[in-house]
C-alpha cells in the first residue's frame, strides 16, 4: 500500500445459525437438498401464515454477544425490512432495526506473527435468510439477459446472524485475521458451521482510505460478492489500490456498492447511494417484543466455552508455543480441548503440542479417526511424555508406543513394562552393542576414520537396531564417537 | 323434521338436535345447501359454495356422533369469510389477485370449528382484503342485505353476515380489524363479536393489519356467539401474538339480568349527532340496560375521536407490508412483463382494487423515511393514549355501551367518498385499537330515508381485556329481555325463522 494512505475497513458478516429448525417455522435447517423440499406455508410466505421465533436462534445470538463482551439489552424486537425481491417470499425480511439483541463488544484477533488486536463490534442482530435465485438462459448465470429465473426457498427462513464491525481494520491482513477469529469463535460456541463455501458465512466489506495520520473517515464503498477468505483479501487489496489511484490522480471516491469480480480481480460498480432502498422498517406486528431475561443471560454466560483468543494468549504466553502451533491447535476445536487436557495431565505444553500436532495428528490423518476420539487418552499421552522426559524411553520407542496406544493397547507404562521397552541407558550394555556393530562393520569404521564422517549416522543406526531401539540415542552417539576417535 | 325447521334453528339447537340424533348432520347440510340454492341469487353471500366439502364433513360428523363424541357444534352449518384458509379450497380475499388461489393449509380457527363438528357451507364474500365497511370493495361478487337487497350487508365480513341473516349458515366466521364483524352484525340483525386481540388464532387468516385483525363469530343469538367462541378461541403455538392463557368458557356464563353491573355511557359519543330517531333508540337501549339492573355511569374517552385518524395510519402501514407478498412470483395472479419489476407492477396494478391500492399507498407513505416519525410513530402513541382512556373508563364501569354504527345499512353506491366510508367505523375503531373485546347486539329497528322497511341497528358493548364472559353474559341478558332481533324477518322469498 501507498505509505501516505491508511485504509479503514469495517466488515459486515452474515452467518447462518446452526439450529434444528428454521427461524420462524418448523422446517429443517439444513444445507442443500432438492429445491423447495424444505419448505412450508410459513417460510414460503403463503397468505395467512405467521412466524413464530426460534428460541434457540435467539440464544445463539446472545451467546455470541456474550463471547464478544457485548451488552445484552433487556428489550429487543423484530422489525420488517421492506423491499421486493423474488427470492424473499414475503417481500419483506424479518430483521432487527433499532433494538438488536446485542450491542458493542469486540472481536480479539491475532496476526500471523502473534500480535493481538481487537476490532469493536457495532451490533449483532438476528434475521431470516432469503431463498436463492438461479438465472437461466443467459449462459453466465447472471440475471441480465437471462430467459427466466428459478427460485429455491430451502434457505428461506434460515436463522441468520448479522454481525457489524466498527471501521477499525486497516488492511486486508487485518480483515482476514478478524474474520478468522470471528469464524473460530462461532465454531467454538457451536452456533454455526461457518462454512463460506456453503454460504453459511458471507461478508461485505466497507472500505475507505484516508491520509495516514488523519482521524477523519474517507468516502467508503461497500464491497459485495466475496465468497472465500482469499477473495475477501484480494477484493480489499484491489479496492484500496483503486481508491488510492483515484485520490492520487486528483479524483473523488464515490459512495457506492461495488461487486467483486473474482475472474478479473477487480471490483465494479453495482449501485450508487442514490439508488439505495428506503426499507420502511417498522416493528413486526406478527411478533411480540422480546424481554431477554437476566437469569437466562447469566445461564448462557456460565456455559461459554474456552474462547479462541483466550486460548491463543494462554498457548503463546503461558505455554510459549509458537503462534503457528498455537493457531493450528486452536483451529481444530476438539484437538485444542484434547491438548488442554494433555497439558493439564503432563504439565509439559511443548511436548504435548509436539505429540498432538505431530505423531497423533499423523495417525489421525492416516486412520481417519479424530485424535480426541481415538483410544489415546490425554492421561496416557501425559504418561508417555513423562516416560520420554524421564528418559525411560527414547523418541523412536515413543512413536512405536503411540501407534500401539492408538490401536487400543492402553497405558504406555504398562506396555513398556510388559514388553521390556525401557530405554537402555547403561553404558556397559550399550558398549557391548557398539563393539558388536563395529566388529561387523570394521570397514565402515575405517571410512569414518579416513574422514568420511557421514557414515556416523549409519553406525549409530546399526547400534540402535542391535538394541532393538531401546538404547538411549544420545548415549549411543557419544559412545560410537568415542570409539571411532 | 322438515328442512325449513332445521335451518331456522340456532346453532345451539342444531348441535343438540344432531347430537341427540333428531336429525343428521347430513340432513342439516342438505337443507342448508338447498336454502343456499334458493336465496343466493338475491343475497350473494358466498364466493364459493363448498357442497362436496360440506357433505363429506357432515358425514364425518355423523360418524363421530354415532361413535359417541359430544361435539359442541355437531352439524352446525358455517360460513367462512374468504380471507381464512381452508385446505384445498379457493381462498380469494375478495381479490382478483387471489381469484384462483387454493389454500394449501387450514386456518387454526377454521380447523377448530370443524373439529367441534361444524360444517363449512361456503367461503363468504368480503371487502377486498377486508378493507371496507359495505362489501362493495369485493372484486368478485355483490352481496346484498337480506333485510333489503337494495342495501349493503356491511363489511368487511358482509358475506358471512348476510349468510347467517339469510339462514344460509348458523354461524359466520368474520374478521374484525376496525369494526368488520360488529358493523355487518348491526346491519344484518346479528350478534357480531370481536374477542380480545390474541384470543383467537390468526394463523391462516390472510392479514390486513396484523396488530388489529381478530377472528370472531356472527350469529343470530348471543348464545351461538359464545358457543362458537368457546370452540375457536384459545392459545395457538402457530401464532406468536396468540395469548397463552386459559380460555374461560363463556356459553355457560350467560346472564339473565345486569344486577350490580356498572355500564359506562361515553360522554363523547353523543347520539344526538345520529338524528332524532337513532338518538331515541339508543337512549331506549341504555334505559333497557338500566331496567335490567345495571347502573349507568358517565365515562369519558377524550382521545377516542382520534381513533379513525390513528387507525388509518396504522392499518394501512401494516397492510402495505402484509400485501407485498402478492407479487406474482409464487402464487395468485401473474401478469407477465419484460422483467421481474415490470411483472410486479403489472400484476399488482391488475390484481388489486382501488381501495387496496389507496391503503397501500397511504401505508407506504406513512412508513417512508422522513415521514415515519410524523405518521406511524405518532399514530402508535395515539393508540397508547386511546387504550389508556379505556383503562381509566373501566376503573368506573364494567362494560361500555355505545352505538355499533352511525346509521343502519345504506344503499349501494351511497358512500362513494372513501372518508365517509371510513367514518362508518367511528364507534368500533377505538376498541380495536385498544385490543378490547366488543360486540354488537341487535337493539331495534330504524327506517332510513328512502327505505321501504325498517332496518336493524346494533348496540355495541365493550369490555376490558379478557372479559369475554362478562361481555357475552351481559349481552345475553339484554337480548333475552328485548328480543329486537325477532321483530322482523329477512325480506326474502321463502324465508322463515
Amino acid at each position: 500500500m501507498n505509505a501516505s494512505y491508511e485504509a479503514v475497513i469495517g466488515i459486515e458478516c452474515h452467518v447462518e445459525l446452526k439450529t434444528r429448525t428454521k427461524m420462524f417455522c418448523g422446517c429443517v435447517n439444513e444445507f442443500g437438498g432438492e429445491p423447495n423440499t424444505k419448505v412450508c406455508p410459513v417460510c414460503l410466505g403463503m397468505p395467512g401464515a405467521l412466524p413464530v421465533p426460534n428460541a434457540k436462534a435467539i440464544e445463539h445470538i446472545v451467546t455470541a454477544g456474550l463471547a464478544f463482551g457485548a451488552e445484552i439489552p433487556t428489550f429487543s424486537k423484530f422489525d420488517r425490512k421492506n423491499y421486493f425481491y423474488p427470492d424473499m417470499p414475503k417481500d419483506y425480511q424479518i430483521s432487527q432495526y433499532d433494538t438488536p439483541l446485542t450491542l458493542g463488544g469486540a472481536v480479539k484477533y491475532w496476526l500471523e506473527d502473534g500480535t493481538m488486536r481487537e476490532c469493536r463490534l457495532t451490533r449483532i442482530h438476528l434475521e431470516e435468510d432469503t431463498g436463492k435465485s438461479t438465472h437461466a438462459g443467459s449462459g453466465d448465470g447472471r440475471i441480465a439477459g437471462s430467459a427466466y429465473s428459478l427460485v429455491d426457498f430451502n434457505r428461506a427462513g434460515v436463522p441468520l446472524m448479522e454481525c457489524v464491525s466498527e471501521p477499525e481494520l486497516h488492511g486486508a491482513a487485518d480483515a482476514i485475521a478478524y474474520l478468522e477469529s470471528l469464524r473460530r469463535t462461532l465454531l467454538a460456541l457451536g452456533v454455526s458451521d461457518v462454512k463460506m463455501e456453503e454460504g453459511s458465512l458471507r461478508c461485505d466489506a466497507n472500505v475507505s482510505i484516508r491520509p495516514a495520520g488523519s482521524s477523519e473517515l474517507g468516502t467508503k464503498t461497500e464491497i459485495k460478492n466475496m465468497n472465500s477468505f482469499r477473495s475477501v483479501e484480494r477484493a480489499i487489496e484491489s479496492e484500496i489500490a483503486r481508491q488510492i489511484e483515484i485520490l492520487t490522480s486528483g479524483g473523488r471516491v464515490v459512495q457506492e456498492t461495488r461487486g467483486w469480480d473474482e475472474v478479473n480481480g477487480v471490483t465494479h460498480s453495482m449501485r450508487s447511494k442514490e439508488e439505495a432502498h428506503d426499507y420502511r422498517y417498522f416493528p413486526d406486528p406478527d411478533l411480540v417484543p422480546m424481554e431477554v431475561a437476566r437469569d437466562e443471560v447469566a445461564r448462557l454466560a456460565a456455559a461459554l466455552p474456552a474462547l479462541p483468543w483466550e486460548r491463543f494468549q494462554r498457548y503463546t504466553r503461558e505455554y510459549a508455543l509458537a503462534p503457528k502451533q498455537a493457531t493450528q491447535l486452536i483451529d481444530n476445536l476438539s484437538l485444542a480441548a484434547y491438548f488442554d487436557r494433555v497439558v493439564a495431565a503432563s504439565g509439559n505444553p511443548q511436548q504435548s503440542s509436539n505429540f498432538v500436532l505431530g505423531e497423533l495428528s499423523r495417525l489421525a490423518n492416516e486412520t481417519g479417526v479424530a485424535v480426541a476420539s481415538s483410544s489415546v487418552s490425554p492421561e496416557h499421552l501425559a504418561e508417555l511424555i513423562a516416560l520420554v522426559e524421564g528418559r525411560r524411553i527414547n523418541s523412536k520407542i515413543a512413536k512405536e508406543l503411540l501407534g500401539r496406544m492408538w490401536h487400543g493397547e492402553g497405558s504406555p507404562a504398562e506396555i513398556v513394562e510388559r514388553e521390556g521397552l525401557a530405554q537402555t541407558s547403561d553404558p556397559a550394555a550399550i558398549e557391548r552393542f557398539v563393539d558388536e556393530v563395529l566388529s561387523v562393520n570394521a570397514s565402515v569404521a575405517d571410512e569414518y576414520r579416513a574422514g568420511k564422517t557421514n557414515v556416523m549416522g549409519f553406525l549409530v543406526g546399526q547400534v540402535m537396531k542391535a538394541s532393538r531401539g531401546k538404547a538411549d540415542p544420545a548415549l549411543v552417539n557419544e559412545l560410537v564417537r568415542k570409539r571411532l576417535c | 323434521m322438515t328442512d325449513e325447521s332445521l335451518i331456522g334453528k340456532s346453532a345451539a339447537e342444531i348441535a343438540q338436535t344432531v347430537r341427540e340424533r333428531g336429525a343428521s348432520a347430513v340432513e342439516v347440510t342438505e337443507a342448508t345447501l338447498a336454502r343456499v340454492d334458493a336465496v343466493e341469487g338475491v343475497v350473494g353471500s358466498y364466493l364459493t359454495v363448498l357442497s362436496d366439502v360440506a357433505r363429506s364433513q357432515a358425514a364425518k360428523v355423523d360418524e363421530r356422533v354415532r361413535n359417541g363424541e359430544r361435539l359442541p357444534l355437531a352439524g352446525v352449518p358455517i360460513a367462512v369469510k374468504d380471507n381464512m384458509c381452508l385446505e384445498g379450497t379457493r381462498t380469494t380475499c375478495g381479490s382478483k389477485i387471489l381469484e384462483d388461489w387454493i389454500a394449501p393449509y387450514t386456518a387454526t380457527a377454521v380447523a377448530r370449528m370443524l373439529e367441534a363438528g361444524a360444517v363449512p357451507i361456503g367461503k363468504a364474500n368480503c371487502d377486498e382484503f377486508a378493507m371496507g365497511s359495505s362489501c362493495e370493495n369485493s372484486a368478485l361478487g355483490v352481496t346484498r342485505n337480506p333485510y333489503d337487497p337494495a342495501r349493503v350487508p356491511g363489511g368487511s365480513s358482509g358475506g358471512s353476515a348476510a349468510a347467517v341473516a339469510a339462514y344460509e349458515a348458523a354461524i359466520g366466521l368474520g374478521s374484525d380489524t376496525g369494526g368488520s364483524i360488529r358493523e355487518p352484525g348491526a346491519f344484518c340483525n346479528l350478534v357480531g363479536f370481536k374477542p380480545t386481540y390474541g384470543r383467537v388464532s390468526r394463523y391462516g387468516l390472510i392479514a390486513f393489519a396484523s396488530s388489529l385483525d381478530q377472528i370472531g363469530p356472527l350469529t343470530r343469538s348471543v348464545e351461538d356467539a359464545a358457543i362458537a367462541y368457546d370452540a375457536m378461541g384459545g392459545y395457538d403455538p402457530m401464532d406468536a401474538t396468540s395469548i397463552d392463557r386459559p380460555l374461560e368458557a363463556t356459553a355457560t356464563g350467560l346472564l339473565d339480568d345486569l344486577k350490580g353491573m356498572r355500564i359506562g355511557v361515553v360522554r363523547e359519543f353523543d347520539t344526538k349527532a345520529l338524528g332524532a330517531d337513532l338518538d331515541a333508540r339508543y337512549r331506549l337501549a341504555y334505559a333497557d340496560l338500566e331496567r335490567l339492573g345495571a347502573e349507568l355511569v358517565d365515562v369519558s374517552l377524550p382521545t377516542a375521536d382520534y381513533g379513525v385518524a390513528t387507525y388509518y395510519l396504522i392499518a394501512p402501514a401494516e397492510c402495505s407490508s402484509n400485501l407485498a407478498r402478492f407479487d406474482g412470483v409464487r402464487y395468485g395472479l401473474r401478469v407477465e412483463g419484460d422483467d421481474v419489476r415490470v411483472m410486479y407492477d403489472k400484476t399488482r396494478a391488475a390484481g388489486f382494487g382501488p381501495e387496496v391500492k389507496r391503503r397501500i399507498l397511504i401505508g407506504t407513505h406513512a412508513l417512508s423515511s422522513g415521514y415515519y416519525d410524523a405518521y406511524y410513530v405518532r399514530a402508535q402513541k395515539a393508540r397508547t393514549l386511546i387504550a389508556r382512556d379505556f383503562d381509566r373508563a373501566f376503573e368506573r364501569c364494567d362494560l361500555i355501551a355505545s352505538p355499533a354504527a352511525s346509521c343502519p345499512a345504506f344503499e349501494f353506491g351511497s358512500k362513494s367518498d372513501p372518508y365517509s366510508m371510513y367514518l362508518m367505523d367511528y364507534y368500533t375503531i377505538p376498541m380495536a385499537l385498544a385490543g378490547l373485546p366488543a360486540l354488537s347486539v341487535p337493539c331495534g329497528w330504524s327506517t332510513p330515508e328512502g327505505a321501504k322497511a325498517p332496518m336493524p341497528i346494533g348496540l355495541q358493548l365493550a369490555a376490558p381485556l379478557f372479559a369475554e364472559k362478562l361481555l357475552l353474559g351481559a349481552a345475553h341478558a339484554y337480548e333475552r329481555a328485548t328480543r329486537h332481533a325477532l321483530a322482523r324477518k329477512p325480506a326474502l322469498e321463502g324465508a322463515r325463522a
